[in-house]
């Protein structure tokens, strides 16, 4: 569905270098991506600020011609078949809007509706599927301009679909959105990519979104891709592990060990202790600590996908 | 969303023109709807246009009774007094001024949502522009008009051509000022921010469009080469020449042929504009 060889976006720009003179630098935003995507799969972009994220997404979406390589998306090349491409994707940027700000939504859709010239019974089945999924019809006639970023990102999003597009692109699409509204995003997505026909690109800075959405995770960082596959597979190859927090009556003892573990971090005084799991299992680990302390509670946590892309963002930190 | 159609990429059933002229006036509807949401705006400024249409009226007729023969450029007062609330009734329509929404656009980066339409940003743009220049028809002309009517004799056209010839200016009229708006607008590909174009733009389509005072009353050959040499004439000057029978029926029909000749240029140039353009163009922001 989507094909990326060696995509490369270099930007020129000048500094300056004296009074009146500027030297030229060359910037570059994407630097040799290469990414296959299936019919279907949802994926995750993800990556720190100006790590090239969006400026692939605008080469994708064909509003940006790229500096070099190939780029094929349901078959056509972006930027030379952008209107033919527009009747085939659908875009949604968190950032921007693509709804008309005078009009109600109501308008908008309808106008949509001729613009990719959908059949008026599939334009109103669509409509309505989103109607329900959304929770439109509150504010279906209210203009844009009064709508909140919530309301409007759900408007954002039917505009999208509404000429049942293959492919949807969303960049950020929960970026400033309250939990409730977030919530509703992501269910909404996550019933769209259930029926395995649209393929999803996400970019995002709410792991959250990921997590729920995302099989598979593509992360880039100064314009390379730096992971490509699961979280799963993230988790096990930046060593994610597994921690046990414990309260304790009394302070830990000085130069305790607790066998295939790890002392991360002793707070309140020695109560609170977290032991990270290197070669232990969990029961091993628990059994132990219960055996030597008097524990009075005890908590296990999961890895955090947000720590292992904090730890893999500041890893390729470096240009 | 259900599936089984997007797969085909060519939605429509009915034939590929018809849905185009379909899409056009859809999107007309769309910009007469949106001018239609400001009521107190379209008010505010057909008192305005009043207003000021009393002013130029009266110094134009001030002009008239001092010239010699009391036919300045060759208008008699009463093809005077047409001309100046004739005028006041299209400024909204032909909408000189104040038009930056594409350059704000292209600013903003907001101008990624129009490129990822599958309609073309000229066309889109342009039946947008008609729609408002419809509602500015509906609401803007008629009101100095009366005005003028009341207040002073005005010219009542004698051939049966002029009224027709006259609508037929005014729409093409309103496709040059577009495609001058849009050229200048689209400058801001380049520079970010266009004022400076735009604000040159307002000043030179005023004086040699025939607003603040009509061309004829310079030299000859001035006229005549800012007629050929510019659109500016054709956006104001030609339909209220036309609605004033200032020439003869051979000139008056040769004018709005001019102005064809200028719509089809500005057109083009606009969509070589956009085409360049897209080649460089650099979407702000995240």
């Amino acid at each position: 569905m989507i094909e990326m060889r060696e995509l490369r976006k270099d930007f020129t720009v000048r500094v300056k270098a004296g009074r009146l003179r500027r030297a030229k630098r060359t910037v570059s935003a994407v630097d040799g991506v290469s990414l296959s995507i299936g019919r279907g799969e949802m994926v995750g972009y993800i990556g720190p600020n100006g790590a090239g994220k969006s400026t692939t997404l605008k080469m994708l979406t064909g509003v940006l011609t790229p500096s070099s390589g190939d780029v094929s998306v349901c078959g056509l090349a972006p930027v030379p078949q952008r209107t033919r491409l527009a009747l085939r994707i659908g875009v949604v940027f968190g950032q921007r809007s693509q709804l008309w700000w005078d009009l109600p939504l109501r308008e908008s859709f309808r106008l949509l509706r001729h613009i990719y010239r959908v059949p008026a019974a599939e334009h109103a089945a669509r409509l309505r599927r989103c109607r329900s999924l959304l929770d439109l019809d509150a504010f279906l006639d209210t203009p844009v301009r009064q709508l909140s970023l919530g309301q409007r990102m759900r408007g954002e999003l039917t505009a999208a679909l509404l000429h049942g597009p293959e492919v949807l692109f969303l960049d950020e699409p929960t970026i400033g959105l309250d939990v409730v509204s977030k919530q509703a995003v992501r269910s909404f997505l996550a019933e769209l990519g259930s029926s395995g026909d649209v393929t999803l690109v996400l970019t995002t800075h709410d792991l959250a979104d990921i997590e729920r959405l995302c099989e598979r995770l593509v992360v880039i960082d100064h314009g390379r891709v730096v992971h490509d596959g699961s979280i799963e597979a993230l988790h096990a190859r930046y060593g994610s592990r597994r921690s046990i927090v414990a309260d304790l009556a009394e302070p830990l003892p000085d130069g305790f060990e607790l066998p295939g573990t790890t002392l991360a971090g002793v707070t309140a005084n020695g109560h609170r202790v977290t032991f990270v799991l290197e070669s232990s299992t969990a029961g091993a680990a628990v059994a132990g600590l219960v055996a030597a302390v008097d524990v009075r509670d005890l908590s296990l946590l999961e890895p955090d996908i947000e720590d292992v892309v904090a730890r893999l963002y500041s890893a390729t930190g470096a240009p | 969303m259900d599936q089984r159609d997007a797969s085909v990429p060519t939605i429509s059933r009915i034939g590929p023109f018809r849905a185009s002229i379909a899409t056009f006036g859809a999107l007309i509807g769309s910009g007469f709807r949106r001018y239609a949401t400001y009521r107190q705006a379209t008010i505010a400024g057909t008192f305005t246009n009043i207003v000021f249409g009393f002013l130029r009226c009266y110094v134009l007729l001030a002009v008239a009774a001092t010239a010699a023969g009391q036919r300045p450029a060759g208008y008699t007062a009463e093809q005077l007094a047409t001309y100046v609330w004739v005028g006041q009734g299209l400024l909204a329509v032909i909408g000189l001024w104040g038009w930056t929404e594409l350059a704000d656009r292209i600013r903003s980066g907001d101008i990624a949502a129009d490129l990822l339409r599958p309609v073309p940003p000229l066309a889109g743009f342009l039946a947008a522009d008609l729609g408002r220049a419809l509602h500015g028809m509906l609401t803007r002309f008629a009101p100095p008009l009366l005005a003028g009517a009341v207040f002073f004799p005005l010219h009542t056209p004698t051939r049966w051509q002029t009224v027709p010839l006259f609508a037929v200016s005014v729409v093409l009229a309103v496709v040059i000022s577009f495609g001058c708006r849009f050229v200048v607008n689209a400058s801001a590909y380049w520079l970010q921010d266009a004022r400076g174009p735009i604000t040159l733009w307002t000043l030179s389509a005023g004086v040699l469009g025939g607003l603040y005072f009509p061309l004829r009353l310079l030299p000859v050959e001035l006229t005549v080469a800012l007629w050929v040499a510019t659109p500016l004439p054709s956006l104001l000057q030609t339909p209220l020449d036309v609605i004033a029978e200032r020439d003869g029926p051979a000139l008056q029909a040769g004018l709005v042929a001019l102005q064809v000749v200028w719509a089809v240029l500005i057109l083009a140039l606009g969509a070589l504009v956009q085409r360049r353009a897209e080649r460089r163009l650099v979407v702000q922001g995240g």
